[in-house]
């Protein structure tokens, strides 16, 4: 055995070894519904209006944010429940934009999703008890994409609906602040 | 003796394993007349292409028998094989016109098939629209009267006899409506108009299948199609206009109350309750239907209770999610659907 052919098999090997890192992206479809798999972190209902420090992440976020397959059920649901008869397709009517900047009750996915799940005042339903845990965090991972917070790869290439505004990926990414002083 | 005998017979169960008595799903089913002319049209390909096929071997094995038998002369080469042989001109000239007229006649006999069918196309007596979702079929009957159009899901009924139109259309990718029994395939294609004629002829009860790989359940994405007389089929589109009949036991009123105030009602359509959504298949008569879930279970109060309490499980990755019904709820929810008849 040469020097030189053993050292290509360590390199063989060793991208082997990197590769076999690699893992394909979860799709949970079999398992039971994930709010009841993972427990749930401190929870995000309480709002911080611009001011003091929001609870730690929940535990559920990193099992949804940046996940191609919840943001594409996402998308699915967002265009199937209605949410466009207030939102439109982020730019806002009846209903606060989604693309923008400013998060009322904050920008965080975990935020979102409690913010789907509960209701707020003004209008938006709650969604607990109609939607499972599952779909509103998928929501919640789709509508983070409207202004451009998980990483291009997750997202899809082009919107379900006709569009006349830049691509998905090339959504530019908003600074997430809440508003306490916006008007309500 | 013996040694010839054997592979006769695994040709025959061959042959024999071919043949299908049964008309439920099958690519030789004549339960239609577009089925009949596909056949019809088949028989005459096979038949024409078979002589020509067996005349095209036996000149090949004539030609390699005559060229081994090594004759002075090759002739071919030399541009005066005519002169050796006085036959060969018009054989050659008698083959193209056979070529020719082969062609012609296969020509005409699927032009015929065609027309026919443009025609039956022409006298359609009834409209129906079917959509196809990632995976399930959403089936709705156009009528003049509003109030007499219906929405149902995964399962056809056409009165024998009668021109029916079917507009194909897709929510999300490309489907295949195919119903073997009955006629050929034809694409569902989002943002598309497509369109299928079908006269059934024989009454019964048919499989038709997704023929175009549509996602991971695309296997579990089946059709049944009820060919009725027209009395019955009247009968069965009275049956279905009606409203879904109220629940008369306590258990069946608690699933209604779930069923109408959860999860649901979100996605799901019963007529004369206040479940109104359009997302997922109508199941305002759930409880009639030969099967759930597309053709993935057949309909049967276990089922049901598998199907309900995880459809996750049964068909991965379906757009029904897993609620994680408690088995009260879940007693409740099947004992209100099987009212639904």
């Amino acid at each position: 055995m040469s020097s030189r052919f053993r050292a290509n098999l360590t390199i063989i090997a060793a991208a082997g070894l990197v590769l076999s890192a690699c893992d394909r992206e979860e799709r949970h479809s079999r398992s039971k519904p994930i709010g009841e798999t993972v427990p749930a972190g401190q929870s995000p209902d309480t709002i911080y209006p611009g001011s003091g420090t929001p609870p730690p992440l929940d535990a559920r976020a990193k099992l949804y944010d940046n996940n191609a397959p919840a943001i594409a059920e996402g998308q699915r649901l967002y265009m199937q429940m209605n949410c466009v008869g207030c939102h439109f397709h982020g730019g806002g009517g009846m209903g606060p934009p989604l693309m923008d900047d400013e998060w009322r009750y904050g920008g965080r996915i975990d935020q979102i999703a409690a913010t789907i799940a509960e209701g707020r005042p003004n209008g938006m339903p709650a969604w607990r008890g109609k939607l499972t845990d599952d779909q509103i965090w998928q929501l919640a991972a789709y509508v983070r994409t409207l202004s451009g917070q998980p990483s291009k790869d997750a997202v899809a290439s082009r919107s379900e609906e006709m569009s006349n505004t830049t691509p998905q990926t090339l959504t530019p990414r908003e600074p997430t602040k809440t508003s306490d002083t916006a008007e309500q | 003796m013996r040694r010839r005998v054997r592979p006769g017979i695994a040709l025959v169960t061959l042959v024999l394993g071919g043949c299908s008595i049964q008309n439920y799903q099958s690519i030789y089913g004549n339960a239609a007349a577009e089925a009949q002319q596909f056949n019809a049209l088949f028989i005459i390909f096979l038949v024409i292409c078979a002589i020509m096929y067996v005349l095209v071997i036996g000149f090949l094995i004539a030609g390699i028998v005559r060229r081994s038998r090594a004759e002075p002369a090759n002739v071919v080469e030399d541009g005066r094989h005519h002169e050796t042989n006085p036959l060969l001109r018009p054989g050659l000239i008698g083959w193209g016109a056979l070529i020719g007229t082969g062609l012609v006649a296969l020509a005409i006999a699927s032009f015929f098939a065609d027309r026919s069918m443009a025609n039956a196309a022409a006298h359609e007596k009834l409209a129906i629209d079917i959509t196809a979702n990632q995976w399930w079929w959403d089936v709705t009957y156009n009528s003049a009267d509003v109030s007499k159009s219906l929405r149902t899901a995964n399962e056809l009924h056409l009165p024998v006899g009668v021109p029916v139109r079917i507009r194909l259309h897709s929510n999300d990718v490309i489907h295949s409506f195919w119903v073997p029994s009955l006629a050929g395939k034809q694409d569902l294609i989002p943002g598309r108009d497509n369109d299928i004629t079908i006269m059934p002829t024989k009454v019964g009860i048919y499989r038709g299948q997704c023929a175009e790989f549509c996602g991971t359940q695309h296997a579990k994405m089946a059709l049944v199609v009820n060919v009725d007389s027209y009395g019955d089929f009247i009968k069965w589109w009275r049956h279905q206009l009606q409203d879904a009949p109220t629940p008369t036991t306590p258990l069946a009123m608690s699933g209604y109350q779930y069923v109408t105030t959860h999860q649901c009602s979100l996605c799901h359509n019963i007529a004369g309750t206040p479940a109104s959504a359009t997302v997922g298949p109508d199941l305002t008569h759930l409880a009639s239907r030969r099967s759930i879930a597309a053709g993935a279970l057949p309909m049967s109060k276990g089922n049901l209770y598998g199907w309900v309490e995880d459809p996750q499980s049964i068909k991965p990755g379906a757009k029904m999610p897993t609620i994680g019904l408690e088995p009260k709820e879940l007693h409740a929810v099947v004992a209100y659907l099987e009212t639904l008849k």
